[in-house]
């Protein structure tokens, strides 16, 4: 019963950041629901894991969040380099990939 | 049924690689047109060796071959014939007295095969094959030695060896064929290097008009020699195929359908012939010898060489080597006045006749030489099958002796002039190894007891006679005596004399090329005018006349040392060794086969007649082995006793039926190789009646040549030119029958002018429309696929398939809007889609 209540927490979680990846128009808004939904993914892992009474689900979990401040960094380095060159973070005027 | 009893003959490696004796000159051929320039003596030690080299192989496989036929003897008593013929076995039957058949040994590589028919080339040696490849082997040999010297310095020295290499090579390819196929091979070879030879010094339009005429007189009889190959092949083929597992082309198996009694007689006939046609083009025959007096043009050793063994010999070679079809085709057995009897004996008579008007050397031993072949063609169109190639054999020695003679004559003695009565005369003293040589040479060809040309020629009017043909016989004699008064003639105008023009000394300082006054050769013997005039008209007259008149060598005389001396003086060793060497064989090579000696010593001396015969014996037939393409061929022995065969009958006695080979048809399961020919009993009167003509030759031509050249009687002198009949006969002959007015100016006008008128208005017309026709058509189905398949069909679906993904990626463009926003919906949309359908697949 209690694994369940962290599945349903984590799905919350993910559902907040999938909402902010998709509506937020401030790049640095969606890294922090980015985070939102590794961070649900991370808590799903361990739930995994106490159920099943192994350690493999809290390794993977310490995995994600080793590669989550990586992918955090090279996306903050993005931005940055995004705002010096535009002088906004706007989503929305950074169309040039448009096909 | 017929208990054959199979023995051993022996064989030996010379006799099964005989073939090497045409290949090794065909192979010299190639080193010495492609290196021949760059090696030390221009490529004429390549023919030199390659020479050599098929000599050794000649004579080894005589020698074996002499070994073999001593194997059948030595067995038994009853002498066991054997066959291994054409690629099967087929053991021989004999009886009584008659001797086995001893099989020719064969090795073939079969080149194409189609539903049973094969082609092979190899070689199918016996005792004829043999002896007349060791006889060109040796003869070119000799003239190459002699080519060296009398050559030197042509602008075509290297070219020369290769063609008279290659030009031995054919006559060795054909000598050795085992099939009509590579014998037409060979043929052809021999055709095409004569005509490069003739024309050697084209730069001179006589020159190559007479190798022109000698290339195309040939052809005429070629064309013989393909009908009638293909009318024997249609007769033999289907006989061939039954009885001996073989094919109408094979040699052996064209003999033996011939004799075996089946053979439809109009094959026979027609096939005859045709092939005898193709002999009298090649042999100089009437009426198609014109061309060999004209191929005088060529250099001599290539006259030499073309006279004495090789080219005209061929067609002599061709009636001998397949003789059983003209014995049945024109039943010589039986005593019929055959075709080729009539032609060798015609030729005989005429070109004895025209050789009293040449005053060119060369002519007279050209018309010689046809007169000589009119014999062998007179021995086997009337049985004589022996006499006439043993005539093959001495007269190569003393004809090819005379003509390089004739050369050395011409290169030391008359300053390369071949004008008997302009620039020779009285050289017996300046030359004295030529002469000598000449002489015996001379003595030889007209038939004196005991030179080479008594023992066969003899044989040859001796066996003409005792087969029935006394009038032929006649003929041949009086052709005796004319041959004695010719050679006489040539040999007191070249030899006896006063020295007139070159001879003389006079001109040998002149350059060639100057202008001299043209002397006509007009009506009448020589008379005291032209003889003293004829120092300024030594180039003047015919064309051909004259060896050398330019090129290399006729215009740097000077660089022969030999010329520096100016008068006539004895030619060099090159020149002379290989004359006295022939000239030996003129005195010695009769006794090869002396038949009239045989009574007292035993058949024993009669060498040809037991090495070079084939024996009249029927063989058995038997089962054979297959041979594929590509396959080597090497058949040996397979010996077989078989006491079931008449004898043949001995010839001679009047009115008794012959029997055996050649008069019979073979038994059944056995077949026939050669036919029974006869052979004449020599007796002293004969052989006395002969040399008594020939003597009664030799005293009026020597008291006419005194008194006519020497004393100038003013009986004889300008005898033509007072006698009306007599003149006429003169301009008769002078003008050679009018033969050649007849071919140029009615047969060819006639004949070949529409034939190439029509050929032209065919081409024109026919050929040329339906060229075009076949064009336009072409051009317009081109344009019709161009329009319909290649614009439509193809470049359809070409563009179609871009224009497909063209417009289905412009359907799908907005999706790619380039706002991240946008993206990470249609991301976690689709990762939503495949959830639920992860879900459901797994949950149902």
């Amino acid at each position: 019963m209690l694994a369940v209540n962290f599945l349903l927490l984590a799905a919350v979680l993910f559902c907040i950041g999938v909402y902010g990846v998709i509506a937020r128009r401030n790049a640095v808004m969606v890294l922090m629901s980015i985070e939102l939904i590794l961070n649900a993914v991370s808590l799903n892992l361990v739930a995994f894991s106490l159920m099943t009474g192994t350690a493999d689900g809290q390794v993977f979990a310490l995995y994600v969040i080793a590669i989550a401040a990586a992918e955090v960094g090279v996306g903050l380095a993005m931005v940055l380099m995004i705002y010096r060159n535009r002088r906004t973070i706007a989503l929305d005027e950074l169309s040039e990939m448009k096909g | 049924m017929l208990g054959a009893e199979v023995l051993e003959l022996s064989s030996g490696w010379f006799l099964e690689n005989a073939w090497l004796t045409g290949l090794i000159p065909v192979i010299g051929f190639a080193i010495i047109l492609f290196f021949g320039k760059k090696l030390p003596m221009k490529g004429a030690e390549v023919g030199l060796a390659s020479m050599a080299a098929s000599l050794v192989v000649a004579v080894g496989a005589g020698v074996q071959w002499m070994q073999r036929t001593n194997s059948a003897e030595s067995h038994s008593e009853e002498a066991v014939g054997l066959i291994q013929a054409f690629g099967r076995s087929l053991p021989s039957a004999t009886e009584g007295e008659s001797k086995s058949f001893i099989s020719p040994v064969t090795t073939t590589w079969v080149w194409w095969q189609n539903s049973g028919l094969e082609f092979g080339i190899g070689s199918a040696v016996d005792g004829l094959a043999i002896l007349i490849l060791a006889l060109v082997a040796f003869i070119a040999l000799l003239v190459m030695v002699f080519s060296v010297d009398y050559v030197r310095d042509d602008r075509r020295y290297t070219h020369f060896f290769a063609a008279i290499t290659l030009f031995a090579g054919g006559m060795l390819i054909m000598v050795m064929a085992e099939n009509m196929v590579q014998l037409i091979l060979g043929w052809e070879i021999m055709g095409l290097t004569s005509f490069m030879l003739i024309g050697h010094w084209w730069e001179e339009e006589a020159n190559s008009r007479a190798a022109l005429k000698a290339f195309f007189t040939v052809r005429v009889g070629d064309v013989g020699l393909l009908v009638g190959t293909a009318i024997i092949f249609f007769g033999a083929n289907q006989w061939a195929v039954d009885n001996l597992d073989s094919n109408g082309f094979n040699i052996a198996a064209i003999q033996a359908w011939a004799l075996s009694g089946e053979a439809n007689t109009q094959f026979l006939l027609w096939g005859a012939v045709a092939l005898f046609i193709a002999a009298i083009g090649k042999s100089g025959q009437f009426p198609l010898h014109t061309w060999l007096p004209d191929a005088m043009a060529g250099p001599t050793p290539v006259s030499s060489l073309l006279h004495s063994s090789t080219m005209v010999v061929a067609g002599v070679f061709l009636v001998a080597r397949i003789y059983p079809v003209f014995w049945e085709g024109f039943n010589i057995g039986t005593g019929g006045l055959s075709f080729i009897a009539i032609i060798g004996a015609i030729t005989i008579v005429i070109a004895a006749l025209l050789a009293f008007v040449q005053d060119d050397i060369k002519k007279v031993l050209a018309y010689s030489t046809v007169s000589q072949l009119g014999y062998m063609m007179l021995g086997l169109g009337t049985g004589a099958w022996l006499p006439a190639v043993f005539h093959i054999f001495t007269h190569a020695f003393f004809k090819c002796a005379l003509f390089l003679c004739a050369g050395s004559v011409s290169h030391s003695g008359s300053h390369h002039s071949f004008d008997m009565k302009k620039d020779m005369g009285g050289l017996r003293k300046k030359m004295p190894v030529t002469f000598a040589a000449w002489c015996v040479s001379t003595l030889a060809l007209t038939g004196v007891f005991p030179f080479a040309g008594f023992w066969s020629k003899d044989e040859i009017i001796d066996n003409v006679g005792a087969n029935g043909y006394t009038f032929l016989m006649w003929v041949a004699l009086g052709g005796a005596a004319l041959t004695a008064m010719y050679m006489t003639r040539a040999t007191y105008l070249t030899f006896f004399g006063e020295p007139r023009g070159a001879a003389a000394g006079l001109g040998h300082d002149d350059a060639h090329g100057e202008e001299h006054e043209m002397e006509l050769i007009s009506v009448g013997a020589p008379e005291p005018r032209s003889l003293g005039a004829a120092a300024n008209a030594r180039n003047g007259g015919e064309g051909s006349a004259s060896d050398e008149p330019h090129g290399g060598h006729g215009g740097s005389a000077a660089d022969d040392g030999s010329d520096h001396h100016g008068g006539p003086h004895e030619s060099g060793k090159l020149i002379l060794v290989p004359i006295v060497i022939l000239a030996f064989f003129a005195i010695f090579a009769g006794f090869a086969n002396p038949t009239p000696l045989a009574s007292r010593f035993g058949e024993g001396v009669e060498l040809l007649k037991k090495y070079v015969e084939p024996r009249a014996t029927a063989v058995v037939t038997e089962e054979f082995l297959a041979s594929g393409p590509g396959e080597l061929v090497v058949l040996v022995d397979g010996v077989a006793y078989a006491p079931s065969v008449t004898p043949t009958a001995e010839a001679g006695e009047e009115g008794a039926k012959k029997s055996g080979c050649g008069f019979d048809a073979p038994e059944a399961g056995t077949v026939c190789f050669f036919p029974g020919v006869s052979h004449a009993e020599p007796t002293f009167a004969k052989i006395l009646l002969s040399l008594a003509v020939v003597a009664i030759g030799y005293a009026l031509a020597i008291g006419f040549c005194v008194l006519f050249y020497g004393r100038r009687d003013s009986r004889l002198v300008g005898l033509t030119e007072r006698n009306k009949a007599l003149r006429g006969g003169f301009l008769f002959l002078k003008n050679k029958y009018y033969l050649d007015h007849l071919y140029e100016n009615v047969i060819v006008r006639a004949v070949a002018h529409p034939i190439a008128k029509f050929a032209y208005w065919v081409n024109q017309h026919v050929l040329d429309a339906t060229v075009n026709g076949v064009g336009v058509g072409t051009r317009k189905a081109g344009v019709w696929v161009y329009d319909n398949i290649d614009q439509k069909i193809v470049d359809g679906a070409v563009n179609g398939s871009g224009w497909a993904a063209s417009e289905a990626g412009h359907a799908m463009q907005p999706t790619q809007s380039g706002k991240v926003s946008q993206y990470g919906a249609l991301l976690f949309g689709a990762a939503t889609v495949g959830a639920i359908v992860l879900v459901l697949v797994n949950v149902s």
